[in-house]
């Protein structure tokens, strides 16, 4: 069989991975002068601006319909299904996700310019992983069978490790590295086993198809009664089949700091490098959520009443336990890393009322999800860049070290203050408030009031942490800032890209509303 | 039809604001004048809006507005005004007016204007974008017919409101402001939680079908929830006992314009949000939690009045009062008849402009004692500043409900219609309330009595120092003045100015900057108090509709 390869459905991956070789090659190849490193920061730019560009395209043409690559003929498929079944599929929630994974590269990678130009970082390793890991996230959201999405995830995970411990002879950044490391080998692990149980029942790793044997359209292959739907067994539910979910539920779970799995955010966001550290919580989360939304909603939906009260539990959990967390924080990006594992948990939501009895129910809640995330986005790099511009001056980065910013400078200032309110949800920050209210309609509609009520709870809890922040930056500090200022136009690019975004969601969030909702239509 | 004065009435305060962004530089030397001219184009506007509305029809929306903003959201840009609003926006208009012409006429160097740039930084630039900011979301509240819009604009006032008590409030303004902005976040959550269920079951945020469905298309138990959602941040707004205890600190520490519009129109949102969504769209909702409406509402009225009673700190003192009156708005609401409710509405303009005056008042002797202790006051305002001791006895007796002013009418009609509630509510139960009510009123002109015999009344002296843990309120002895022997010492040196010592004593009472603030309210609560009809006549036939189903 010779399978047909559509070049330009997997063009975004395949730029990135080329490009990543390159600037390998680049770095080995140019001599190590001053203007290189700087060159293969815009190389890195260039390629990922070049994916964007195949996105944007892929967008204007799946308006007719969806591309899909490596698939295999239905008469070849295990069990004769109808149809063909495909490993990469290019849809609208694809590209929304990879969309969403450049843009914030184009940013990362802005930050990450500043932070190689002073570091003895080494420049060619940093950008080659920056762009591995920017391949898994593209790839991920197009994956379509259970091997495909772990390869992707892995692709995700495995680079972020090495940029964490590229800030040699940092003991706190090796220490960071480790802890990911570990719980990453973990999760993957536990997740692993979750697939093995649930291809072993439904034999077929293609989620269209596990949907259709986990409904019981289809016979389930790996079932002793192999003729026989799954629902129709005489002892009710397989154990076996919870157990898979529960598994693979937990193993994305970590990647998206889910409580329990939460622990190792702060240490790691600090100790990692801050672009890094804003990487994790955008487009690392990103790509979790991705893979949880393909897990649960495309291949899963027959078992929703298996994993629902598990996504609404976590979703409060850790909703909870990272506003909790972030209350008594005193450094900066431990506060970022915990109000990103609650904002987690908001994003997290919609997902508990998914399959609620009523039309296209599935589709708005993955469509409130995916609106939340990218609002979030938005204001998160640009929170975690203005945190990179402050830690330039003040290593320490505490929140003490913000009194005063609005004064210093107050672009910086009153950056942070916007991103900061909006992901609050109060105005003027007015994205954070309608992403909240996408959020909670989505519940409120469910009937979920219980997660509401939580999630209610929850965005006064938060207030208090941002708001607290939000002062000091217009307290007038008491001794005078040191006067040390260097220019860094890319950071000051990067603020200024993520906060226009998050200023533009906020007049005009109907753009990202009709996105996500289109996105999320099946 | 499409009217643009709605627009403008919030595009005028938020290009003003925004223009202080802009050209920072070009506007700093004009700042007092530039505050006074953008609200008093607002004010302007706002009169227009007046002065155009139909009479013949204050029922229904006019000058409104309705454009997709959302659709997403299903949330649009919808505007108007009827006769509930109108009296709210324009109170709101005259009111930061007012506030703006306090900080900014004349010269701007007296102790309460703080637009005056001084060491120590006043910060006048942030001080005139956060009103301008808060005059946008206390307006668009008022005009809003969207559910979500409306929302949109109750949550503006939040964070401008925590700027100014936590940036020019009092000592302890950290925690205050920080409590303030809290507690009516999560009221307002959970009223956000109450809107959506509406909108769920209803699938429409547009409040004027909403009100004229009646209720239609949710279940009794539907409405009753969504009733006690939204009640409950609105109540939180009001405030409704017990859900006050941050109205005393956020008034004590907030500044005096910051006081003003807390109390003038900022708990003004909290009830229009009753009459506007949760009564008309839910009005079985209504029915079933109107007896624990009023309950609430009569305890508060004690409440506030008993708690006023104890209170040393003249600030604080009118804070608790708000509790107090705000208590008999809410139970004019509860009796979902169209004289409570047009009783509640009444009080609530009445005690805007009134306590708005009070505030001034307190805010004005605070300045010139830098206390509000009252028995450190010394008593003998009256003998020492007369004027200024007249207008506090003007407001006080306004505040208790003395008829002839507009303090009476509201307070009147709330136990008028608490006498005949509705048919659907128990009578028995009605009738109690409204003689706790009136008990209420009876405790309300003690303490003002009380107070006014304490401050204003008697020889002046030499006040004792007060020592240490006799009060909620205590202040360090150093900070009372003695008034009597050391007036030209009213300044003791901080980061305000310093007048010139020896200071003629008729220097101290009544600025011409404080005339031009309080004049308007004075005329409008003797206007208001004489010609109730003024205004009755406006909400009346608003009030009727609303009420369609009930009455």
């Amino acid at each position: 069989m010779i399978q047909q390869i559509d070049y330009f459905a997997i063009a975004a991956p395949l730029t990135l991975a080329l490009v990543a070789a390159l600037v390998l090659l680049l770095d080995a190849f140019l001599p190590a002068r001053r203007g290189v490193k700087s060159a293969l920061g815009f190389v890195t730019l260039g390629g990922v601006l070049v994916a964007l560009g195949f996105v944007v395209a892929q967008a204007a043409q799946a308006g007719s319909g969806t591309l899909s690559t490596f698939c295999v003929p239905a008469h070849l498929a295990d069990g004769g299904s109808p149809g063909e079944s495909c490993s990469f599929v290019v849809d609208r929630l694809t590209l929304i996700f990879a969309g969403l994974a450049l843009v914030a590269a184009v940013v990362v990678v802005l930050m990450s310019m500043t932070e190689l130009a002073e570091g003895d970082i080494p420049v060619g390793e940093w950008h080659f992983l920056l762009l591995c890991m920017l391949t898994g996230a593209v790839t991920l959201p197009a994956s379509r069978d259970l091997i495909m999405l772990v390869v992707a995830l892995e692709l995700v995970s495995l680079p972020v490790f090495a940029l964490t411990a590229l800030k040699r002879y940092d003991g706190r950044s090796s220490e960071a590295a480790v802890k990911l490391f570990l719980v990453s080998v973990v999760s993957t692990a536990v997740m692993l086993f979750g697939v093995s149980l649930l291809y072993g029942i439904a034999g077929t790793v293609f989620l269209p198809r596990l949907a259709a044997v986990f409904s019981g359209e289809l016979p389930a292959p790996g079932w002793p009664e192999a003729s026989t739907s799954i629902l129709e067994a005489d002892h009710g539910l397989p154990g076996l089949v919870t157990v898979g979910i529960v598994l693979l539920v937990a193993g994305f779970a970590f990647k998206i700091a889910a409580v329990p799995f939460h622990a190792w955010a702060a240490d790691v966001y600090q100790g990692a490098p801050i672009p890094v550290a804003a990487l994790l919580s955008v487009i690392s989360k990103a790509a979790g959520f991705a893979g949880l939304i393909l897990v649960l909603v495309l291949a899963l939906p027959g078992q929703s009443a298996t994993w629902i009260p598990i996504i609404a539990i976590i979703s409060a959990l850790t909703m909870t336990v990272g506003n909790l967390l972030a209350m008594r924080q005193r450094s900066a990006v431990r506060l970022l890393a915990w109000s990103s594992v609650a904002q987690s948990g908001y994003i997290l939501a919609p997902l508990a009322v998914a399959f609620r009895p009523g039309a296209n129910a599935a589709s708005t809640a993955v469509g409130a999800t995916v609106a939340y995330l990218v609002i979030y986005a938005a204001m998160n790099l640009g929170a975690f860049a203005v945190v990179m511009l402050v830690s330039r001056t003040a290593s320490r980065n505490e929140l003490d070290d913000y009194r005063g910013l609005v004064f210093r400078s107050p672009a910086a200032g009153l950056a942070l203050a916007f991103c900061l309110i909006c992901l609050a949800g109060l105005p003027p920050g007015l994205a954070g408030l309608f992403a909240k209210i996408v959020v909670f309609r989505e519940i409120v509609d469910g009937g979920a009031g219980w997660l509401a009520v939580v999630m209610a709870v929850n965005t006064v809890i938060g207030l208090y942490y941002y708001v607290v922040w939000t002062a000091r930056l217009f307290t007038p500090e008491r001794a005078v800032a040191p006067a040390a200022r260097r220019p860094f136009p890319a950071l000051w690019v990067a603020i200024g890209i993520a906060v226009a975004v998050a200023v533009l969601f906020s007049v005009a969030p109907q753009p990202v509303l009709d996105m996500t909702f289109l996105s999320a239509t099946y | 039809m499409t009217s643009w004065l709605p627009v403008a009435l919030l595009a005028v305060p938020l290009l003003g604001a925004f223009l202080l962004l802009v050209a920072p530089s070009l506007l700093r030397p004009i700042l007092p004048a530039y505050g006074m001219v953008v609200s008093g184009v607002t004010l302007a506007l706002a009169v227009a809006l007046v002065a155009t509305f139909d009479h013949g029809q204050a029922g229904r929306p006019q000058a409104t507005v309705d454009l997709p903003w959302v659709p997403g959201l299903d949330l649009r840009f919808h505007l108007g005004v009827d006769g509930i609003s109108l009296p709210l926006v324009a109170l709101t208009a005259l009111l930061t007016f007012l506030c703006f012409a306090y900080l900014g006429w004349g010269d701007a160097r007296r102790p309460g204007q703080l637009l005056h740039p001084r060491p120590g930084g006043a910060r006048p630039r942030a001080l005139v974008f956060t009103l301008l900011v808060l005059e946008v979301g206390m307006i668009g509240t008022f005009l809003a017919l969207d559910l979500l819009l409306f929302f949109v604009f109750f949550e503006i006032v939040l964070v401008p409101m925590y700027f100014l008590i936590a940036i020019w409030g009092g000592a302890e303004r950290r925690g205050a402001a920080v409590k303030f902005i809290l507690y009516t976040l999560l009221g307002s959550v959970v009223m956000l939680l109450g809107l959506l269920l509406i909108w769920a079951q209803t699938g429409t945020l547009d409040i004027v079908a909403l009100g004229q469905a009646h209720g239609a298309g949710m279940s009794r138990a539907v409405q009753v929830l969504a009733f006690v959602a939204v009640g409950l941040g609105l109540a939180v707004k009001t405030p409704m006992w017990p859900l006050h205890t941050w109205l005393p600190d956020a008034h004590t520490q907030a500044p005096t314009v910051g006081s003003v519009l807390l109390a003038g129109v900022l708990l003004k949102m909290g009830t229009y949000g009753f009459a506007r969504i949760a009564i008309p769209i839910l009005p079985e909702g209504a029915v079933a939690v109107a007896p624990w409406l009023g309950a609430f509402a009569v305890v508060g009225i004690i409440y506030g009045s008993l708690a006023c009673l104890a209170q040393r700190d003249l600030k604080r003192m009118i804070a608790y009062s708000s509790v107090g009156h705000m208590g008999f708005v809410l139970l004019g609401f509860a009796t979902l008849t169209t004289v409570g409710i047009n009783g509640a509405l009444f009080a609530n303009v009445a005690h805007g402009l009134i306590t708005g005056l009070l505030f001034f008042l307190a805010g004005a002797i605070k300045d010139r004692h830098h206390t509000a202790d009252i028995p450190s006051l010394g008593g003998g305002l009256l003998a020492r500043l007369p004027h200024l001791g007249a207008v506090l006895t003007f407001a006080s007796i306004a505040s208790l409900g003395l008829p002839g002013l507009a303090g009476f009418w509201g307070e009147m009609l709330a136990l008028l219609g608490a006498f005949q509630p509705a048919d659907v509510l128990p009578r028995a139960l009605f009738l109690t309330f409204m003689a706790i009510g009136g008990l209420g009123a009876v405790l309300t002109a003690a303490y003002f009595l009380v107070m006014l015999s304490r401050a204003t009344h008697g020889v002046p002296s030499v006040p004792l120092p007060v020592s240490a843990g006799t009060g909620p309120d205590d202040h360090p002895a150093d900070a009372i003045v003695r008034p009597a022997a050391d007036l030209a010492a009213w300044e003791t040196p901080d980061e305000r100015p310093v007048a010139p010592v020896g200071a003629v004593p008729e220097a101290l009472d009544i600025q011409r900057y404080e005339l031009v603030a309080w004049v308007p309210l004075i005329v409008l609560i003797l206007l208001f108090g004489l010609w109730p009809q003024l205004l009755l006549s406006l909400t009346t036939p608003a009030v009727q509709t609303l009420l369609g189903a009930l009455s």
